[in-house]
């Protein structure tokens, strides 16, 4: 890249220091405005008919009672939605998600839509509809749906990766194999090798703000959708696919998001909104319920897999393999090909193979968890790193320095290695005060390393100033978790102004260029990146009006501190311009002064992170408590440190609740039996400790701030992190997430203890 | 189904709406009178972000029928800054970042003033237990207790 990288000895004046976040006043007061929080003159309620089987053939659909109902304005079937894409492909599948077609593939799947002038009639309206099912057999483990005989989920599925193409289909969507080196020579250089079996189950993101929108359609085609979602541009280019309508016409406005960790990266119920007021020629609001959003929306993987390392005495890892099954519910994806590529990312290894099965079920279609793929692989390679270490006789964090991946090191998903952060992470674990903190009766200690790739992607920034010198910073990710107030840092300090003269917007669809979803920690990489650019093109503007003011050659203008300084002996009468003075006279200098910049953010810098954890558990009840946390993880540069902790400690409460107590419970009926959040429990405040944080800076080279994306790898360790501390505490080796009292039960007595 | 009408009293001013029967006081709140602050995170109780005063008593919106409200005297989130001040809870909050997405805050801010109402010197056990009911999923809870922390200790100033 052509980019200024040089961060050497870079000292910053506004980033880094943890000012008050400009939608913080908004969000206390209760006028932040969510996704179920705006209306439309005459709107109506929408809902949802869903299939209560986990697999079924529609033998027969009829709306036409319910259409008759007083106070129904639309009702939508899959024949309201033509299909555009010939019955195969990413978009197809997207539709038949959105509405079942003939056939229904999961508990949840939708089968019908009505709006109607209130919540009453809607209800009454989608008892009308009749609908007659012709069960099928189903699976949703995703094992039993590898087995011979194993009911077919879509029978438009044949594996790929696969020479030659198979004749018949399959629950195997995918295989994907990655590694280097002879994975069999190293196994017989090791001298101890560990193989065992980990299963994981499936999780929700479990945002507390349910999927919401409220969709207007015009007569003439033109359309708005308010909606909470991470990519407003995606959701535009995948519902104008859908409903066949003019991008450019259908402007989609982000609210403000109430939680969403990769599940509001896609579209489940809005293309079907603004079906409904396209039909009803009325601004239709719908919102899920928490239990249609357990039920139909993308939670992540349920994973089964096997992982074999072996290392030699001196504690050289000589070969590791995994093998890794990824359920992605009833449609073709690539999860478990992501899950082998991070599976061994944090090692330095001469003979690595991963190979990841994606497989299909009747379970919701799968979407992006927060490193989507990455936890689970991890659970099951730390905990075998950690017996394998145990088996030599060595430290756990000292086996894992030994062979950390550094720079230079071949990935094992393929690349070569910059500058990284494992070791510095696993160095501040070692010497961090938690590991050599006292340990009681019935506790244990457990620590683990976590990857992620990061992304950068398509990112477009607009920054207007204002004739007093106030700026207008137009972005187009959108905030998740404090991003306004990092681009704010990041334009005030480029512009070398206060950062309460920034004022930050998410800008809608119809305002500003594409922007891709705010999904792999790209929101403070990219547009901070692109914001930069956008001020650096400002400043160029700035110092040629301030060249004009003064009468002299722009070339003996300089920008410092926020103001334009004529250079040079001849003018040294000349009184620094401030950004305000020259802002207020821009009307006569050539009018208004902005800056711009679109740029597909290259560079994303991977990021690492090493987790330690203290539990306690108790034999008789199986329960277990955690007792100290510590997450360390590398930020490259962290732009408000306050927002960066956030995002340590909200992925390690994710991995715990994950780790010990949230699953997915499907009866053998392939019914979700627990869909709320009384019976899935996420932790609450009574459930944890405070968690520590360390945040380490290894700049990235590719950013012009060093800046690495650092909302996702935290919830990568905690899972493996809790299971080594579990294990430890227990004497049994844990091999099946959650830990749950249960299971927790089940292990000691099968230990005989 | 008719329409009940209820007079009640929201944040201290008097408040007239009608709702049928069987609508929530959540539901009420937010279409009728027009105050979104309050959150349905879940309509079941289980997340507290609905959370609001009934009489001085914290409870979940979702689990109360608008009809109930009437004659009674309700608490939420938009009543709780005064004279154009924010309350120390939600000046702490914003101060020590207790908050990322938002969409729990202000259920949150409401259990947490009921807290420090009866309880002006909580220890952080006590403060974990009291908002136990309110679920977040951004945060893990850490800067939430700071902050309950830090404005419990500026109020008692």
């Amino acid at each position: 890249m052509d980019h200024d990288t040089s961060f050497t000895n870079q000292t910053f004046k506004t980033v880094g220091t943890r000012v008050n976040r400009p939608d913080g006043v908004d969000k206390v007061t209760g006028r932040a405005r969510y996704g179920a929080d705006a209306t439309a003159p005459g709107q109506l309620v929408g809902l949802f008919l869903r299939s209560p089987h986990a697999h079924a053939k529609i033998t027969k659909l009829d709306v036409s009672k319910a259409e008759k109902i007083k106070g129904v304005k639309a009702v939508i079937t899959s024949a309201d939605l033509p299909d555009r894409f010939g019955g195969k492909g990413g978009q197809y599948d997207t539709l038949v998600n959105c509405m079942a077609r003939d056939r229904v593939l999961y508990d949840g799947h939708a089968v019908a839509a009505v709006a109607a002038i209130d919540h009453a009639t809607a209800r009454k309206a989608l008892k009308a509809i009749k609908v007659s099912y012709e069960v099928l057999p189903h699976v949703t483990d995703v094992d039993e749906a590898m087995a011979p005989g194993a009911p077919v989920v879509n029978e438009n599925v044949f594996t790929s990766g696969m020479d030659p193409r198979p004749t018949k289909p399959s629950n195997v969507s995918r295989i994907s194999t990655f590694g280097h080196g002879d994975v069999d020579v190293g196994f017989a250089e090791a001298d101890v090798i560990i193989e065992k079996s980990f299963k994981t189950e499936q999780t929700h993101q479990g945002y507390i703000e349910p999927h919401a929108c409220l969709a207007s359609v015009g007569p003439d085609g033109s359309a708005d959708l308010w909606v909470t979602t991470q990519g407003h541009f995606t959701f535009r280019t995948m519902c104008s696919a859908l409903l066949g309508m003019d991008m450019a016409k259908l402007k989609v406005t982000s609210s403000e998001i109430g939680g969403g960790f990769g599940g509001k990266t896609h579209v489940w119920v809005e293309p079907i909104a603004l079906a409904l007021s396209r039909k009803a020629n009325r601004p239709v609001k719908v919102v899920m319920t928490r239990d249609e959003v357990f039920r139909a929306t993308g939670p992540t993987c349920s994973t089964s897999m096997d992982i074999k390392i072996g290392a030699k005495r001196d504690g050289t890892i000589t070969a590791a393999q995994s093998i890794l099954r990824y359920q992605n519910g009833a449609f073709p994806a690539t999860w478990a090909m992501m899950g082998a590529m991070t599976s061994f990312a944090c090692y330095d290894l001469k003979n690595c193979k991963s190979v990841g099965y994606d497989v299909l079920c009747n379970r919701p279609k799968v979407a992006a968890y927060r490193a989507p793929s990455a936890p689970m692989a991890a659970f099951g390679v730390e905990s075998v790193v950690d017996m394998v270490a145990a088996e030599i006789g060595m430290d756990p964090v000292e086996f894992r320095i030994k062979n950390a991946a550094k720079e230079g090191t071949r990935a094992s998903y393929g690349p070569t290695y910059g500058p990284i952060g494992i070791g510095p992470t696993l160095e501040a674990v070692k010497n961090h005060p938690h590991m050599k903190a006292p340990l009681g009766p019935n506790q244990g200690r457990g620590m683990a390393c976590g990857f992620w790739f990061n992304f950068g992607g398509q990112t477009c920034v607009d920054i207007n100033i204002g004739t007093d010198g106030t700026i207008n910073l137009t972005l187009g990710t959108v905030d998740v978790g404090g991003a306004r107030a990092s681009m704010s840092l990041i334009c005030a300090e480029e512009l070398g102004i206060p950062y309460e003269q920034v004022k930050a917007n998410v800008a809608d669809t119809s305002t500003l260029g594409h922007n891709d979803t705010t999904e792999g920690s790209r929101g403070t990489f990219s547009s901070g990146m692109a914001t930069i650019f956008a001020a650096r093109e400002a400043i160029t503007e700035l110092k040629s009006r301030a060249a004009k003011m003064w009468g002299i050659p722009v070339e003996a203008v300089e920008w410092s501190e926020g103001s334009a300084t004529a250079v040079g002996d001849e003018h040294s009468n000349l009184a620094d311009l401030s950004l305000a003075e020259i802002a207020a006279a821009s009307p006569g200098t050539g009018g208004p002064i902005a800056g711009h910049n679109e740029v597909v953010a290259d560079g994303a810098g991977v990021s690492f992170a090493s987790h330690i954890c203290d539990v306690e558990v108790d034999p008789e009840t199986g329960g277990t408590k955690v007792l100290r946390y510590t997450v360390v993880q590398d930020a490259g540069k962290a732009i408000h440190p306050d927002y960066v902790e956030g995002q340590f400690q909200g992925g390690a409460a994710q991995g715990i609740g994950w780790a010990l107590n949230e699953e997915y419970i499907y009866g053998d009926d392939g019914r979700l039996q627990n869909a709320g959040f009384l019976d899935y429990r996420i932790p609450v405040c009574s459930d944890l400790p405070f968690i520590d944080t360390e945040i380490l800076e290894i700049p990235n080279p590719n950013h012009p701030y060093g800046i690495r994306g650092v909302g996702e790898t935290s919830i990568v360790p905690p899972l493996a992190a809790i299971g080594n501390a579990v294990s430890n505490a227990a004497g049994v080796r844990m091999d099946h997430v959650p830990m749950s009292p249960p299971r927790i039960l089940k292990a000691l007595d099968d230990a005989g203890q | 189904m008719s329409s009940v009408h209820v007079s009640t009293t929201i944040n201290g001013d008097p408040v007239e709406f009608a709702c049928p029967a069987d609508e929530s006081l959540l539901d009420s709140l937010r279409d009728r009178v027009g105050l979104t602050g309050s959150k349905e995170g879940c309509g079941t109780g289980d997340c507290g972000a609905c959370s609001i005063t009934l009489n001085g008593r914290l409870v979940c919106s979702c689990l109360v029928l608008g009809a109930e409200a009437n004659g009674q005297e309700i608490g939420t989130v938009e009543g709780l800054h005064a004279n154009g001040e924010l309350h120390p809870l939600q000046q702490q909050f914003i101060n020590n970042a207790a908050l990322q997405c938002g969409i729990c805050t202000p259920g949150f801010l409401v259990a947490a003033k009921a807290l420090l109402d009866r309880n002006p010197d909580p220890d952080e056990e006590e403060i974990r237990y009291a908002l136990a009911g309110n679920l977040c999923r951004c945060t893990g809870y850490d800067k939430i207790v700071r902050a309950v922390q830090a404005a419990a200790k500026q109020m008692r100033k």
